[in-house]
């Protein structure tokens, strides 16, 4: 497979510059790529789906009979990302978490962004992620978003903006290591080549992070990840997440609240949990504080997590800045908690609540992407250029009923990288999800979520909507080897003085 | 370990095992039918019966025949005991508690998943017949090894092998009633070499009959009820399996042997006596189907207080202090 007769285009390539010329960090592996014996890299292909078949990883898909599973679909190209780039994006999403999480803590508190009109009032209180329940709440250690996915796409300005904020419970971290675990048995040689940087880390460093959420009275936090059940679309990860940490997945039955201390059933009686990673949203959580017909949640774990008897990850009502009304604040929610300019802009976005931003975005919905507030996985959009006169005139409708539930944006020419496509190679547009964890200190996974729309021409990536994912190469320069080695190091000395810190717990 | 997860480790080993033994009930009687005397009627009604599922079957398809059985026992997806459904529950069970079961037992199993499902798919040639429900025996020999070869032996294992033996134990009793069934409609056949090649059948569908020749030589009825259902050494044996499940039992519960905790300890330990101090003559006198029945009653009334002990852990009261829950 070769470069021939591969084609740029008007878009940015993540690989190749206009000219055809390799990018820096592409170079050796397109060389590698070229010099496979010819029908080796379809093979390689193949082999890794019959991998990920066999392994079972798969999601579910909603609206069809339950418990269908799919693959996700895996493209053996990967993404990838120069480590000065990354430098500048790991600086620019911890600014944003930053921020973000100071933002949360105010509306829940003495509300002084809403005060100073920063934030219209109004918005945030018609938020469908707001909860009044939490006003006045501490979370542990004044922490609200510890697990934060960002999504991220390149324009063909070649600048990297932020497109959405993932924080309520971001999913697809899972996808991040097992498709780099395909691809180290794929291509052993490139690996160290190209200098990846690694992601074995999260699972540790997720880990840490939830037992440091702990209350101060247990020596030996007994953390446990609460998982919908085996019919969500994510069920593979929560079981995943909970094996490579060594925790305990457990669902709503599973646990009890007695004396607003959280305990989960066990053959040898009731035992006690201190932190629930919690993949379930607000609503289902706890049927006594939020949706009282949730058969998902555990009654009464609200006012354990009140009485700060248990920790929750990521805190009730983190959504309310996961808003995409409020995305289009984010710029100015930064300069106001931390007096800085924002490193990794947001796309530019109209927002419909605001008169002059409606009138713009009716009379151009055909250049525009027109999204609701509170939908995600590619549902309730509108792609104008994509899209036909009726779509454009029912989503008009919709836009002028309910303008606060919408924003627009212009539409991005996302970036591509080749991907195999009938045996050649063709560029298909993609997007970046790093994941970033907040605890002692905010942490980024040098990697991420590489979405892929596998579809020609398409821009819609989500996987219930026919697209795939890369592995994403984030490259080390000398400053970040160093770095880890030390890291490395400081693991294994633990290990050897018997394994991790908390794994001791039995 | 979580009462949930407890749950469904020892239903995913007994779906396997279950998947199994229908492989093994099939097999046999296609086995006695390829060697039934000229003119003599098909008998697949029989093969229903010892499920103890007929008023399901009859609602459904009528009167049976070869290919309907087959059918119901093998890739019937509504009913709940076809090989079809016990591998799919085995994998949901499975799939529910990843985290803990090892990698290869979820690959071997996901195999097996794969396999019996494509056979649905395709099912309607009777030839292959015999190369499936192989295949169907072989995966599960393999998912049980691996479980063995891979997994710790801890509470969870022991939950596996629990739920396995209390399975095969029950089914051993049930490939023995098939020969009962059959007798019924021969009586005047007993003693002759037909009636020794049924008994053969019988044992070959256990994988017994090897070991069998080894201790007892010649076929007899008499050493093969002694056989499936007393020996101490033979791993599909009832009594084996009794033994078994009470070991994993009393390991799960942290009892000494010979003393119980919970109820299915009492009962589990009673049963394996009884066992262990039966002589064969006694069982045929009282009559081998009378015996079995008895068995099977007693074994789900373990299976029962299994539920009960572990698995349905009772809420605490409001304000009432659990025994159980003290902090880790």
């Amino acid at each position: 497979m070769n470069f021939a007769n591969y084609e740029v285009g008007s878009f940015y390539d993540e690989f190749l510059t206009e000219t055809k010329v390799a990018r820096p960090g592409a170079a050796n592996l397109m060389q590698s790529i070229e010099s496979l014996p010819p029908g080796e890299f379809a093979r390689r292909q193949a082999a890794a789906e019959r991998v990920l078949m066999q392994m079972g990883i798969t999601f579910n898909v909603y609206g069809e009979q339950a418990g269908v599973e799919k693959i996700f679909p895996f493209d053996i190209v990967p993404r990838i990302v120069s480590a000065a780039e990354w430098f500048r994006l790991e600086k620019g999403l911890k600014q944003r978490i930053h921020a973000l999480n100071l933002f949360i803590d105010d509306v829940y508190h003495d509300q002084k962004i809403l005060n100073d009109g920063v934030v219209p009032r109004e918005i945030i209180l018609s938020a469908k992620s707001y909860r009044k329940q939490c006003i006045g709440w501490k979370p542990p250690l004044g922490i609200w978003c510890h697990i934060t996915g960002t999504d991220l796409v390149r324009h063909s300005d070649g600048q990297i903006y932020v497109l959405e904020d993932n924080l309520r419970c971001p999913s697809g971290v899972s996808y991040v290591m097992q498709n780099r675990q395909v691809m180290k048995s794929l291509f052993p040689k490139d690996f160290a080549a190209s200098k990846v940087r690694s992601v074995q880390v999260y699972p540790l460093k997720l880990r840490d992070m939830l037992e440091y959420l702990a209350p101060d009275h247990t020596a030996q936090p007994r953390v446990v990840l609460l998982t919908p059940g085996i019919y969500n679309s994510a069920y593979f990860e929560h079981s995943f997440l909970a094996q490579q940490m060594g925790v305990e997945l457990v669902e709503g039955r599973d646990l009890v609240v007695e004396d607003r201390q959280v305990l989960m059933r066990t053959t040898k009686g009731f035992e006690r949990v201190d932190v629930i990673y919690r993949r379930i949203d607000d609503d289902f959580l706890d049927p006594k504080c939020f949706r009282a017909d949730s058969m998902l949640g555990v009654p009464g774990l609200m006012e354990s997590y009140k009485a700060g008897n248990v920790a929750l990850a990521n805190a009730p009502g983190t959504g309310v800045a996961d808003d995409k009304v409020v995305y289009a604040y984010v710029p100015r929610i930064v300069k106001y908690y931390l007096g800085e300019d924002i490193i990794v802009p947001n796309v530019l976005t109209y927002i419909c609540a605001e008169e002059k931003d409606l009138r713009y975005t009716l009379e151009n919905l055909d250049k525009l992407v027109v999204k609701a507030a509170n939908e995600s996985g590619g549902y309730g959009m509108l792609v104008g250029p994509h899209s036909t006169k009726e779509q454009r005139a029912g989503f008009a409708e919709k836009v002028k009923a309910d303008p606060r539930n919408y924003i627009a944006q212009p539409t991005l020419a996302l970036s591509r990288v080749p991907t195999i496509c009938a045996g050649h190679l063709e560029g298909r547009h993609v997007d970046l999800r790093p994941y970033i964890l907040y605890g002692k200190e905010i942490f980024v996974l040098p990697g991420g979520l590489t979405r892929v729309a596998l579809k020609q021409g398409s821009l819609v990536v989500n996987s219930s909507q026919g697209g795939g994912s890369k592995d994403t190469w984030v490259l080390a320069d000398s400053r970040s080897i160093e770095r880890e080695c030390a890291n490395g190091d400081a693991r294994q000395t633990q290990t050897m003085n018997g394994g991790p810190p908390g794994c001791s717990a039995a | 370990m979580l009462s949930r997860v407890a749950e469904s480790v020892y239903w995913m080993s007994r779906y396997i095992e279950r998947a199994e033994n229908v492989a093994r009930f099939v097999d046999v009687n296609i086995q006695l039918m390829l060697d039934a005397p000229e003119g003599q009627d098909q008998q697949w009604a029989p093969l229903v019966a010892i499920t103890g599922d007929q008023a399901e079957f009859g609602k459904r398809y009528g009167v049976a025949t070869e290919s309907n059985v087959i059918q119901f026992l093998t890739f019937d997806a509504e009913y709940p005991n076809s090989i079809l459904s016990c591998v799919r529950a085995a994998r949901e069970n499975a799939r529910s508690v990843r985290e803990i079961i090892s990698s290869a037992m979820w690959l071997q199993l996901n195999r097996l998943y794969l396999m019996v499902n494509s056979a649905a798919r395709e099912s309607g040639g009777l030839n292959e017949h015999e190369d499936f429900y192989d295949e169907v025996k072989q995966s599960s020999h393999l998912f049980t090894g691996t479980t063995d070869a891979t997994m710790t032996q801890g509470e969870a294992w022991h939950f596996s092998r629990l739920g396995r033996m209390l399975e095969r134990a029950d089914k051993t009793s049930r490939i023995l009633d098939v020969k009962y069934f059959l007798l019924l409609h021969s009586a005047e056949e007993v003693g002759t070499p037909f009636d020794d090649i049924q008994w053969a059948a019988v044992l070959r569908s256990a994988s017994a009959f090897e070991m069998y020749r080894q201790r007892h030589g010649r076929i007899s009825p008499r050493g093969v009820v002694d056989f499936l259902m007393l020996d101490r050494e033979f791993p599909r044996a009832v009594r084996f399996c009794l033994l078994a499940a009470g070991d994993s039992l009393d390991a799960i519960s942290g009892t000494p042997l010979g003393t119980f905790r919970y109820a299915p300890e009492k009962l589990l330990g009673q049963l394996g006596s009884e066992l262990s101090f039966a002589a064969v003559d006694e069982v045929i006198q009282r009559g081998l189907h009378e015996y079995l029945d008895d068995l099977q009653t007693k074994l789900n009334q373990v299976g029962q207080g299994i539920f009960e002990a572990f698995f349905a852990l009772k809420t605490p009261q409001p304000g009432k202090k659990s025994p159980h829950a003290a902090a880790q």
